[in-house]
Formats: structure tokens, sequence, C-alpha cells
């Protein structure tokens, strides 16, 4: 079993377009998406989801305001942090700011944005008012730091189900693939939860290939999707930022190890662009595996929800079940088909030999 | 003001926009530019600007005073990020998978644990335009003020950068500081997760960059999620328009968000931009449009806080 793993450094490459293509091409495969806070495969692939799970990776801070003692009431000055120079124990503990008293104000009636006001009759320092510090769920990291150093036990670290993942079936084989919930943490560990779901569908059926199609960048989610994979294919076009994002993502595979090829997409838009990057890849010792032109019947074909390899097949065909079969006769490859081809016949070659 | 622009969906034209926008505006009102894609910045490659030397990033990371260890465990119990394991009476750390958030050096009861910083990227500032043009006196071309980062290639952890680079924009406050009349543009980078979420938070606008394309209109859905859970006025661009079809039209049409600019895809602006160019540059009329979006933008958002206590 050979992992392959299409990434890009800059986004809108074309990833998950060639994903899309590879799945109708590669025989025996189960298919990842990896691009877990933006992810599209299944807008070419219409995966019928069989099995959908929580994903439950992080914590957040829940303060119960009837334990709270109060700002300023818990240990620290008055004088500390905050415009209103409230502070709290948990407040000054937090290194996210995601516990204060932002926009707080304290005319009228006492509750602002940003902070709660409670009144209760047994709170220390009678006739101050109760100000509870108010926590920002999307600033906090889940550390937990807070509710160790409350005095008062008053935040508890509570399950945050912060995304979901999916066993499906295509018409090409299983697909694994999640979302993650908005301006939610943790992508990473939800992409390694969805390759080692892929891996196990593969193992189970005796699949040859796992195809991945990752995120942009090279943080934490593309980290996470690099481990271990036998490939990984860099996906660039010739353009100023695609070549330097391309150089970003070359040194991060190189220092985790991993074995790299390039494919030069939309490479007519510039060709002295892509013969630039093609001079990069020979110095680096990076193979160039395809290059593809602009071909604005990727693009229609995207807006069919379909695979760039399966446009302009007749309809009665693509119902039949038929594997997607290079040469039909009764079907013209455009250009960029023809490309895509070629580059997954390399690809598996690599793979295999790998 | 600070205007964010973000897009869900990678490659649609954020760093373009941004870029853009900051030069059509640049001859009439302060600019700051803040490059907050720190795994892939961009907008230098466009923008040229002359930059200072750089200044690093750092997290606090534990570091064991073996000496004062007793080996209780606390400091594994403690850290919410397995960055500390405690094994045969020994605390050893994991760097790379550390928050920063301190809570081990707090609650080690031998005060064992201290803090060290660890690079994790680096901040660079400088700015778009002539060095002599420093002061330029009212009426002549003013310059952009750049900040870009870079997070360190192998590190996961691009918020803290993201954060970095956007502590070095100009102090909006005082209505006495004519930056506070001024725009700040940050290009933010793709997706809806915490990087993101770092660029975009307490912006006073966001615009949303999307291409007509299902790809496009999906992770548009995500990206208004990501800008209404954060409450930022955000309204859409659209990019190569043309291509594709309407059904992101159709889509901010039903859910009432403004579609501030259509740009048509033409193959003169991909190939401008493939080299480097600057739209506005090869295309004048580009600089109206933006401009126009500006007017919109402002218009939107309301008078700014400063403002409206002049106009007291």
């Amino acid at each position: 079993m050979k992992e392959l793993l299409v990434i890009s450094g800059k986004g809108g490459t074309g990833k998950t377009s060639i994903v899309g293509a590879f799945a109708v091409l590669a025989d025996c495969k189960v298919l990842a998406d990896c691009d877990v806070d933006a992810a599209d495969l299944h807008l070419l692939l219409s995966p019928t989801v069989r099995a959908t799970h929580e994903f439950r990776a992080s914590k957040q801070a829940v303060l119960d305001s009837a334990k709270c003692v109060g700002a300023g009431q818990c240990g620290v000055g008055q004088c500390g942090a905050g415009r209103l120079g409230l502070s709290a124990v948990c407040a000054e503990a937090c290194r996210f700011e995601a516990i204060g008293f932002a926009n707080a104000t304290l005319t009228g009636s006492n509750v602002g944005r940003g902070m709660s006001v409670v009144s209760t009759g047994s709170a220390a320092g009678a006739g101050l008012p109760h100000i509870v510090p108010h926590i920002d769920s999307v600033s906090c990291e889940g550390c937990g730091v807070c509710a160790r150093a409350c005095p008062h036990d008053a935040i508890s670290m509570e399950d945050v189900v912060s995304g979901h993942w999916f066993v499906s079936d295509t018409a090409y084989g299983p697909m694994v693939h999640a979302r993650l919930g908005v301006a939610q943490e943790n992508s990473g560990k939800l992409v390694t939860q969805v390759r080692r779901e892929a891996r196990s569908i593969a193992e189970r059926q005796g699949l040859d290939y796992i195809i991945t199609d990752g995120p942009p960048g090279i943080g934490c989610p593309v980290i996470s999707s690099m481990s271990g994979v036998d490939l990984a294919l860099i996906v660039t076009e010739p353009t100023v930022a695609g070549t330097h994002d391309m150089q970003r993502v070359v040194e991060l595979a190189r220092r985790f190890g991993v074995k790299t090829a390039v494919c030069i997409n939309k490479y007519d838009l510039d060709e002295a662009g892509a013969e630039q990057i093609g001079a990069y890849c020979r110095a680096e010792g990076v193979e160039v595996a395809g290059r593809i032109p602009f071909d604005e019947e990727v693009v229609n074909a995207l807006v069919l929800g379909m695979p760039a390899v399966m446009h302009r097949r007749p309809a009665v065909e693509a119902s039949s079940g038929t594997s997607g079969v290079a040469g039909d006769p009764v079907r013209s490859q455009g250009q960029a088909e023809q490309a895509i081809r070629r580059l997954w016949a390399v690809i598996e070659d690599r793979l295999r030999s790998s | 003001m600070i205007v964010s622009v973000a897009s869900g969906k990678g490659g649609t034209g954020k760093t373009t926009i941004a870029v853009n926008l900051a030069l059509a505006l640049g001859d009439s009102v302060p600019v700051d530019f803040l490059d907050c894609d720190v795994e892939e910045p961009n907008a230098h490659l466009f923008l040229h600007p002359v930059l200072e030397p750089c200044e690093p990033v750092t997290l606090p990371v534990p570091v064991v005073d073996e000496s004062k260890c007793s080996g209780c465990g606390v400091c594994a119990e403690v850290c919410a990020f397995h960055a500390i394991l405690s094994l045969g009476g020994r605390a050893i750390t994991f760097p790379e998978l550390c928050h920063g958030c301190g809570g081990c050096a707090r609650f080690c009861p031998e005060g064992a644990i201290s803090e060290a910083p660890k690079d994790i990227g680096v901040v660079e500032t400088g700015w778009v335009g002539a060095p002599a043009a420093a002061e330029a006196p009212a009426g002549e071309a003013r310059r952009i003020r750049f900040v870009h980062g870079r997070v360190n290639i192998g590190v996961a952890l691009a918020p803290p950068v993201v954060k970095a680079v956007r502590s070095k924009a100009t102090p909006a406050t005082g209505a006495a500081n004519e930056a506070a009349k001024g725009v700040v543009i940050i290009d933010s980078p793709p997706g809806t997760s915490c990087p993101v979420v770092a660029s975009v938070k307490g912006s006073d606008y966001c615009i949303l960059v999307t291409e007509p394309t299902p790809f496009g209109l999906n992770d548009l859905t995500l990206a208004v999620d990501m800008v209404r859970e954060l409450a930022v006025p955000f309204g859409v661009v659209i990019n190569r328009a043309g291509l594709g079809d309407d059904k992101v039209v159709a889509f901010c049409t039903q859910e009432n968000i403004p579609v501030l600019l259509e740009i048509p895809f033409d193959r003169r602006f991909a190939a401008s931009y493939a080299r480097g160019g600057q739209l506005v540059r090869d295309f004048p009329e580009l600089g109206d449009s933006l401009r126009g979006l500006w007017r919109q933008i402002r218009a939107a958002a309301g008078p700014l806080p400063e403002e409206a206590e002049t106009v007291r």
C-alpha cells in the first residue's frame, strides 16, 4: 500500500482538481480529504456518507458565575490588567487573551459586551458589583491553566465537538473526509484522524493506494498530512507566489524526509515562469512529473461537479459503471485531461517503485 | 480602520485584492499593510518593500532544572498539549508541541520549570516606496508601511506569529494620531481555522474574496460562518467573474451579503499577476474600482469612533 499526498503551499493551484482526476484514474484506492477547514473534494466525487463521527480533541474553559467571587475579589489587586483596572487570577493566568473585561461598561445597566454582572447579595465586598470575567471561546486554546489557577474552582474544562469526520462511498471507491467546526482548533489532530481511518480502510480492503488531498500552507495540518507518506506531489503554478510557496513546501518535505515530485499546473499562463520552476527543481533534485496547460474545461467540469477526466463523457457511459478508460473513442480529451492522464502514469510508476 | 481580506478557499485572489487596494489608497490615505499569511507570505513579491532587519518571534517553552525536579509528574498532567512527559522520575519536554501556556512552570510544586524563548518565526517591517519619501509633504505620494511574518519551516504553530505581525500595526488610538484616519489592510491566510481567526478577529470589516465555482462557493459559505462568528461586518469580492457559474451571486443575494466588486477573468490580469505585477499600475481602471470598493466599505462600517467623537 502506498500513500500519495497532494499539496501545494499556495492555495488554488489545482490540488483538488488533480486529486479528483486521480480518483477516476487510479484503481484500488481510498481517498482522503485532509483540507479539513475548507474541504472541497466531495464536490467532485459526490460521496454517499456511510458513517459520521464527532471529533472531540479540544477542551474549553467554562466559567460558573455562581462560584466566581468576582473580579478583584480573588487574590489579585484591583489595579491589574483591563481598561477599568479590573482583574482576576484567571485573566492574569491566561496567555491567550481569552479572559478579560474588554468593552466592560459600569454605567447604566452594568451589563456590557464582554462581561457579565451578576447581582448576588452574598458576594464578598458587599456593595461592589459582582463582575464576572468573560471567556472568549474563540481565543481559548483549552490549556486549562485558568481552571487550575482559580482559587474558587469556578472554571471547568469541557469537551468541545470541534468538527465531524465522515466515511463515505463514491463511484470511485471509499473516501474519508471531515469538516472542522468554524473557528476551531486542532486541525492537525483531525487530519491525523482522517488519515488513520483511510489507512485502516486500505488495510482492511487490501487497497493499493491512499490518495490524499492536502491543505494549503506549511503549518499544523500540512505537517500532520505529511508524516510517513510515500510521495508528496506538489502542485504549483508559474506565478511568483506559486513558485515562492512551492519552495517553502519542498523544504518542509525535506525536513520530514518525504520524497517529492512537482506538477506545474496552468504552465502556459507564463512559460518563462514555468521554465524557472523547472530550473529550480533540477537544481534541487526534484522531479517535474507533469505540466498541465490552462484549460477552461477543467473549470467547466468543476461547475458540473465531476472530475476533469470525466467531463464530456456521454451521460450514458458515465452511468454505466465502466471504469475510466484512457482513450475512450467516443469522447475527445482536452489538453489538460491528456496531461493529467500522463501525470498519473508517472506518479503511479514512482509510487510502485518507492 | 482595520480591513482584513480573507477567503476560505486559497488562490482566489486575497493577496491581489489586498495589495492593489493598498496601492489604490496609498496616495491619499496612510496605509499599514500586514501580511498575516505567515505560512506562505506573498505580498512582498508584489509590493517590494524595503525591509528592516527581521525580529524573531518566540514562544516561551519549558526548561526543566533536573536538580530540582522530583519526578512528581504534575507538569505532564497539567499540559493539555502533551508537550511534557514524566518518565522514570524525569520530565521530558517536546517543545514542538508546546503552545506556551505556561501551565507547567506555574504549577510545578518544586519550582523546577522555567521558560525560555524558542524561535518560531520572524517579523519584518519596512516601507513600500522610495526611502526619501519617508516624511512626504502633503499632496505627494505617501508610502505604505509594510509588515509581514514568516513561521519557521517545520513549526506547526502559526497564530503567535500572526499575532506578532498584528502587534506591529500603527496604533490607531487618539484622534490626534494621523494614523487613526488611515487604514490597516490585513492579508489573511486561506481557510477558516486558528491562523485565519487570529488574522481576521478584531477587524472593522472583512472582504471575502471568492471565485464563481463550486469550490469558491463552498469555501465562501464556510468563511461567512467564520466572520459571522467573529461578528465582523463583511462583503464579497468575486474574482475571475465570467468563469464558472452564477451561484455565488445567488448565494450572496439570498444571504443579503453585499457583492462589493466583480473582477472579470482576463488572461492579461493573470499574466500580470504571474510575473508579480501590480494590477492597478498595469490596468488603472482597476484602481478606480478598488477606490469605489473602499467607499462602499467606509459607508457600510459607519463613522469610526474617533470621527464620531470629533463630530460631537
